[in-house]
């Protein structure tokens, strides 16, 4: 989760003296075991940057000198130096329902248009659209296309998206070693995805807090961890302005923390809460979900646009 | 996240202070932990383990050590089958795709490239079957 960072730049000039980027890495290393390498000085700036501007600081040196002195601003310097970033297959079990169960029931439901789409819709850098992409490109059948949608309110994050490439702290996160090897190459001390998983995700600018543009109807949406940001207000009107974009037959599927999220009537009833494995799923309610033998008789909706050489065909060994 | 009782891990790094990192990981995850400072000594460590049936569920290996190195230890560990069921987890600073391959094919189930934080151990074990979270997605 990187959503603290993102009014701040990712890469920018180094200014915090090296002594206070040294006493901020042993503390970190002496409280979390977390190790923060010399050269990372860009990172901590980033993480502690808000904070500072919060105290009152003027530059991180005087913020680290309040850490090394107030026992409570240590804390929270901790907090944010240690904040998870995001995983690959974040949580495992809602990528294992999606193979298991929601694929196969649209795999049968998109008999007919044989294209799936998918929407990440807090994409951050990119980790979740790319582990869905994994799991397509392991498990669509030959001659099935999928396109993905990745926003975010954040270009900065978008950027990261469209390069695909990650840190090798990054890449131990949740990230089968088996992945590692076959979805990415080594470009310097980063690592960056294929281009035919690249070519699978399209990225978008969007914020979730306020009206939607037209972005069209997703057979599953990802809304994890993401919701817990807002206010109350603004999450129900997420939600209600979600349910439009999530197919009739379709997925949506929140964090695990949010799936208890409680919801005014009018919004409980826009939403069906379905229990799969471990994993609670949204689906839209008012509709009657066939049987899954075609998408025909659920007037379907026109594939979403996507630009060329954005969909996957095949199956590759 | 939590793990069923009773697993152990054998740590085996030449630096004191990785084993010292890694130990309050695993055993915070709820691992009993042993150490070893080199592939022999996990090797031995291994074959009296057996002995007393105390092999350890995981072994967590730093590729470049003395005496015997992670990768060897790995191929010396998957010619015995009564080790099968030990799972090998290189925590290396070799990053090469190339290296990451050879040490899947020699027989390690996870790897992860130093430096790591301390979720990555624990996704890592989590992918491998040996935690599960505690709160459920």
């Amino acid at each position: 989760m990187l959503r603290r960072l993102r009014a701040l730049p990712i890469e920018k000039p180094v200014t915090m003296a090296p002594a206070s980027f040294q006493l901020i890495a042993a503390l970190v290393l002496r409280e979390t075991s977390m190790v923060y390498e010399p050269h990372k000085e860009y990172l901590v700036e980033a993480r502690l940057h808000p904070l500072a501007a919060q105290a009152g600081c003027a530059d991180i040196d005087a913020y680290v000198q309040l850490v090394a002195t107030r026992p409570a601003e240590r804390r929270k310097a901790i907090d944010a130096l240690t904040i998870n970033e995001t995983s690959w297959f974040r949580d495992n079990a809602p990528y294992q329902v999606f193979t298991e169960t929601m694929l196969p029931d649209l795999l049968a439901r998109r008999a007919a248009r044989r294209h799936l789409t998918i929407w990440s819709a807090a994409c951050s850098s990119g980790q979740e659209a790319y582990s869905i992409a994994m799991l397509l490109d392991q498990h669509l059948p030959a001659g099935w296309t999928a396109d993905i949608l990745a926003t975010d309110v954040s270009t900065a994050m978008l950027a990261r998206v469209e390069a695909g490439r990650y840190s090798q702290v990054e890449m131990n996160r949740g990230l089968p070693a088996t992945h590692l090897v076959k979805y990415f190459t080594r470009v310097g001390a980063e690592f960056e995805i294929v281009p035919t998983l690249r070519r699978m995700v399209r990225t978008r600018h969007l914020n979730l807090a306020e009206r939607f543009p037209a972005v069209g109807q997703y057979d599953v949406v990802l809304l994890r961890n993401v919701l817990i940001y807002f206010d109350q207000p603004t999450r129900h009107g997420i939600l209600r302005r979600m349910h439009q974009h999530v197919a009739p037959d379709g997925y949506l599927l929140l964090g695990s923390s949010e799936t208890t999220l409680d919801l005014p009537p009018d919004l409980h009833a826009m939403w069906e809460r379905e229990q799969i494995g471990r994993v609670q799923t949204h689906r839209p309610t008012g509709v009657s979900r066939l049987p899954a033998t075609g998408d025909t008789a659920l007037a379907p909706r026109p594939p979403i646009p996507h630009p060329a050489g954005s969909t996957l065909t095949g199956v590759r060994p | 996240m939590t793990q069923s009782p009773s697993q152990r891990a054998l740590i085996i790094d030449d630096s004191k202070a990785m084993r010292s990192i890694l130990r309050r990981i695993v055993a915070a995850l709820g691992f009993e932990t042993a150490e070893a400072g080199h592939g022999q000594e996990a090797l031995d460590h291994l074959e009296a383990a057996t002995a007393t049936g105390q092999l350890p569920d995981l072994c967590l290996i730093d590729w470049n050590m003395p005496v015997m190195d992670g990768y060897t230890f790995i191929t010396e560990v998957r010619k015995r089958p009564e080790w099968r069921g030990v799972t090998l987890m290189m925590v290396t600073t070799e990053s090469e795709q190339g290296q990451i391959v050879r040490a899947l094919a020699a027989g390690a189930h996870e790897y992860v490239i130093k430096p790591f934080t301390p979720d990555a151990i624990a996704e890592k074990l989590e992918l491998l079957g040996l935690v599960t979270k505690g709160v459920l997605a």
